[in-house]
């Protein structure tokens, strides 16, 4: 188990330093001067010198690069004299449009994605998996093709689309609803709720479809397993018949999908935060790709690859409890 | 006394997109108590579903009429929840196919003990391992008491095939029937296989129905033979007459197919190149 998490690890901190490698390449490469962006309209060639020697953009890319390294391990100084700034570890820089360090961005944003993540985790994990298990069960009836047929809808209905009708019906038409907004659970749970209902609830719609189609796939298959047949030939109870030998088999994908799901989530839902205007990571990341602030993409960027990679390990880790046929060192 | 098992003018109807199809068309068999009966056909010629229409086993789209009868009750006319009651533990079965009819995701002790204590109220996990243990220990597993806590990828084919025979024989069965429990096998694990159930049939008394689509695999081990083709009963004998004396041209083109020891050059005819009379196709 150790060897296993240290290789897991290490394989992780190395995507991790490719993951920013190639994203700041990218940008060395690809993007407009950011100093000409920061500078504005009344600027001087000087002006712009002096911004570019501030940040470090006259010198070359492996410097550049190194220096951005050690500014997540160790931090960094911007500057040099009265007007230095220290920037601790981790130091994800400082938004060229604002001038706040991305970090702290981060931490003000991160909390409005976490609730939308986890609520419509809540929401679709039950209509996904037990819609799934359920259809699957029924299959044939009209609880089957109601399910189904809503599933395929909810594949093939962009979310975006979703949230403005929702929006317009609930929130223009009959008014039931505010526009979302992201107030806090503590200010008053009742209004946390009637907010972020709706965009939980458009969120989870596109993946409980997903998850209810793999589930009731997933028990369907394993319902036709030989080892099914095995269990009812034992005389088992159907109920033990299913929850035991049906279900565990059947639910495993689920766990993996879910894992990657939730953690890339957490690294913000663009779409459903720009539509909704909740200012979360998602929001943050499209505001600054639209204007090329680099420090915020690249820190969201670094961000999302994080959580996915650590979701990644988790799901390995918690794989190796339910299915022992990958369990470390049970080889015989 | 009636016989264990009265199998009787059972038929087997599929509902299919050409209409229904019968796999199985009034068959009738009788297996006395310790008894073995083997039986044998080509691919699908019904065998499986004669099995598993025995064990109230047969997919939700066949249908079956008929009577079948374990120790003179007759199974056919209980309620689903009895029937239940009694498989598993009056009769077990083994599959074809021993690497995906155990579940991954459990030890083989913890699936031997399940089918036992899905019988026993009240045994403790504690006595029901000490009867998965016992089990294995029957089949000639080795260190059985270390191997129970191992998961089926971690046994090959044979011990599988192995530990399903434990698990079926955790109760003491009246009947056991074995659907080709060899055919997934190599040529020398079939052996022993064929020679544990032998073994396990003389020391435990349980009546055996064997199946196989092998005359010879079949003609080791029961004393009477039904020979099923198109999921008719061609011939029904003795094993003995049935090798001495085969009546059916269908049976003497399965005996045909048979390898013999003292045919030096060991040659092989297929079943089809026999032009069969009487046949039902
Ligand atoms: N679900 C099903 N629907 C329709 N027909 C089926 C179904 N399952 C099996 N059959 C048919 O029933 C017939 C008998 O099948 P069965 O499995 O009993 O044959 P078998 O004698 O066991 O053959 P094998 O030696 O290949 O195991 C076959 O012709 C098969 O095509
Ligand atoms: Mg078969």
């Amino acid at each position: 188990m150790v060897r296993f998490l240290v290789t897991r690890l290490a394989g992780m901190v190395g995507v991790l330093f490719l993951v920013v490698l190639f994203t700041y390449a990218i940008f060395f490469a690809l993007s407009p001067d950011p100093a000409v962006q920061i500078c504005g309209k009344n600027c001087t060639p000087e002006l712009i010198d002096q911004i570019r020697t501030n940040l470090g953009l006259d010198r070359p890319f492996y410097e550049q690069f190194l220096g951005f390294l050690s500014g997540l391990f160790v931090g960094t100084t911007y500057g040099t004299g009265a007007n230095a700034i220290d920037c601790a570890a981790p130091c994800l820089g400082y938004s060229f449009q604002t001038g706040q360090p991305v970090l702290e961005m981060f931490e003000q944003r991160f909390g409005v994605s976490a609730t939308l993540a986890v609520g419509a985790a809540v929401l679709w994990l039950f209509m996904g998996v037990a819609g799934g298990m359920l259809a699957a069960i029924k299959k044939g009836t009209w609880f089957d093709r109601a399910a189904t047929g809503a599933a395929l809808g909810g594949v093939s209905i962009p979310n975006y689309v979703l949230a403005l009708v929702l929006q317009y019906v609930l929130v223009v038409k009959l008014g039931w609803l505010p526009f979302p907004q992201a107030v806090p659970f503590g200010a008053d749970p009742g209004q946390w709720f009637l907010n972020f209902v709706m965009p939980w609830l458009v969120l989870a719609f596109t993946y409980a479809s997903m998850y209810q189609r793999l589930t009731r796939a997933n028990v369907l298959d394993t319902l036709d397993e030989n080892f099914v047949r095995t269990a009812r030939a034992k005389g088992l109870a159907p109920r033990l018949v299913w929850r035991r030998h049906a279900l565990r088999p059947a639910l495993t994908p689920v766990v993996t999908l879910f894992g990657m799901d939730f953690a890339g989530l957490l690294g913000g839902a663009i779409i459903i935060e720009t539509v909704f205007g909740l200012n979360g990571v998602g929001k943050m990341a499209s505001d600054s790709i639209t204007k090329n602030d680099q420090p915020v993409i690249m820190g969201v960027t670094l961000v999302a690859a994080f959580l996915v990679i650590v979701g990644n390990v988790i799901v390995d880790i918690v794989y190796t409890t339910i299915d022992p046929r990958v369990r470390i060192g049970a080889r015989a | 006394m009636s016989a264990l098992l009265e199998v009787e003018d059972l038929t087997v109807t599929f509902r299919t997109a050409h209409g229904p199809v019968d796999v199985v068309d009034g068959l009738s068999f009788t297996l006395e108590r310790g008894a073995s009966l083997g039986i044998v056909g080509e691919s699908g010629s019904g065998k499986s579903m004669t099995s598993l229409a025995v064990m109230g086993l047969l997919p939700p789209t066949a249908s079956l009429r008929g009577r079948v009868s374990l120790d003179g009750a007759e199974l056919t006319a209980l309620p689903e929840s009895k029937v239940r009651r009694l498989r598993g533990d009056r009769m077990a079965m083994i599959f074809q196919d021993p690497l995906s009819s155990l579940n991954p995701y459990y030890s083989v002790g913890m699936q031997i003990e399940e089918a036992y204590r899905a019988h026993r109220a009240g045994v403790t996990r504690r006595q029901a391992r000490k009867v998965a243990v016992e089990a294995m220990e029957r089949v000639h597993i080795a260190d059985a008491a270390r191997r129970v806590d191992h998961y089926p990828h971690q046994f090959s084919g044979g011990m599988r095939q192995r530990v399903m025979i434990a698990m079926a024989l955790s109760t003491e069965p009246d009947l056991l029937i074995a659907d080709e429990p060899t055919t997934a096998l190599d040529v020398t694990v079939q052996a022993q296989i064929l020679d544990l159930l032998q073994e396990v049939r003389r020391e435990t008394g349980t009546a055996l129905v064997l199946i196989s689509h092998d005359l010879a695999v079949v003609s080791e081990i029961a004393e009477d033979v039904v020979v099923m083709r198109h999921g008719l009963a061609v011939e029904q004998a003795p094993a003995e007459r049935l090798f001495s004396d085969p009546r059916h041209p269908y049976t003497r083109a399965l005996l045909d197919a048979v390898p013999r020891i003292d045919d030096e050059i060991g040659e092989l005819r297929a079943i089809d190149s026999i032009d069969v009379v009487g046949g039902k196709a």
